[in-house]
């Protein structure tokens, strides 16, 4: 009985983290990015393997708790060099991370790294902040610090 | 009146510049010196009998890195005695990434037995005029040390077997056999170099 009920806990512990990774194909990102949204969207590129996204980790999180004008959607870059998509719901779980976190599952990322943002080259990690009602956008390549961050949303609210 | 109009359209023209930010194809890089996992200093003018570079900024912690380490080996393997040696730099800073330190790169390249120089760009001012922002981000130079390719080694990361396009290997057979290289551009996904906080 008790291990039926450990079970069960554990079940429902990888429930609550895992249920929101959802696997994304290029057009289905595209058309987040160029949808009409109520919020500023704040979409940070990351990848498990990548030591300065971990670190600014928190801050996106931060945000999307704290400012109700802002979504934060976190976008796994790590099929590129591992589709074990189980590895990234494992962090997921480890970290309990909140915010929404898509997997890009494409290959052969200069075929597409353009159609995402042309100021990007490919490095992470990278951050794009879009607001749709006034056609404002901001992109950052690198480890963003809060005031950073903070920057990027204030340029594309006024 | 004449001066205000003028006046402003220099201003017009300064911030309508573009900013420059490293190498474009078709540029001509700067050589430089830099100190190997030897402890000597290497300049590109070093190598006498070159008739290119396959210049590539690296390190030795990026998962990307490791990925492609064999097949750096293998570039340089093939066309350093074609004359279009290898050429790898590290402009990680080592305060924010240790295993990408100086000594390290002695060890990796040791482990490796890396047959082509391995440099430490610690002020990160080649990676700066190059434009370099990946590892391992690829430039292709002539002898003439014009920029020829930027970018990715291939088009796919973690499968070497499964590669379509050798972009890197491309480039250098073109300019081998004095032809007009097709893909001159590539970006592909990777870790940005650590750059120093100012």
């Amino acid at each position: 009985m008790r291990k039926i009920i450990l079970l069960f806990f554990l079940a429902l512990n990888a429930s609550l983290y895992s249920q929101s990774i959802e696997s994304f194909k290029l057009a289905q990102l595209q058309n987040i990015i160029q949808s009409p949204s109520d919020k500023i969207l704040v979409i940070n590129f990351w990848a498990t393997w990548c030591a300065p996204c971990i670190k600014e980790l928190p801050l996106f999180e931060k945000l999307n708790q704290e400012n109700k004008n802002v979504e934060v959607i976190l976008v796994s870059m790590d099929y590129d060099l591992d589709p074990n998509i189980q590895k990234v719901e494992r962090f997921q779980a480890r970290k309990k991370i909140q915010s929404r976190i898509l997997i890009l599952t494409e290959s052969d990322p200069n075929s597409w790294i353009d159609k995402i943002e042309k100021k990007w080259s490919g490095a992470l990690p990278a951050t794009l902040v879009i607001n749709s009602k006034n056609n404002k956008r901001e992109f950052a390549q690198g480890e963003l610090g809060e005031a950073q961050l903070q920057k990027l949303i204030t340029n594309v609210t006024n | 009146m004449k001066m205000i109009v003028s006046t402003l359209l220099i201003a017009l023209l300064w911030a309508g510049a573009p900013i420059k930010d490293g190498y474009d194809v078709g540029d001509t890089a700067a050589d430089f010196k830099l100190k190997n996992v030897d402890g000597k200093f290497v300049s590109l003018s070093d190598f006498k009998a070159a008739k290119g570079f396959i210049v590539i900024f690296d390190c030795n912690t990026c998962p990307y890195s490791k990925a492609y380490n064999e097949r750096i080996i293998a570039l340089n393997n093939k066309y350093a005695s074609n004359g279009f040696p290898v050429v790898a730099i590290n402009s990680n800073d080592a305060s924010q990434s240790s295993g990408d330190s100086y000594d390290e790169m002695v060890k990796i390249a040791k482990k490796k037995e890396y047959n082509f120089p391995y440099l430490i760009d610690e002020t990160q001012s080649v990676a700066k005029s190059f434009g370099a922002t990946n590892t391992p981000h690829v430039f292709v130079l002539t002898k003439e040390l014009k920029v020829t390719y930027i970018g990715a080694i291939d088009d796919n990361a973690r499968k070497p077997e499964s590669v379509t396009k050798k972009y890197v290997e491309n480039t250098v057979d073109a300019l081998l056999a004095g032809q007009a290289v097709s893909v001159t551009k590539t970006k592909t996904i990777g870790c940005g170099i650590k750059w120093k906080r100012v």
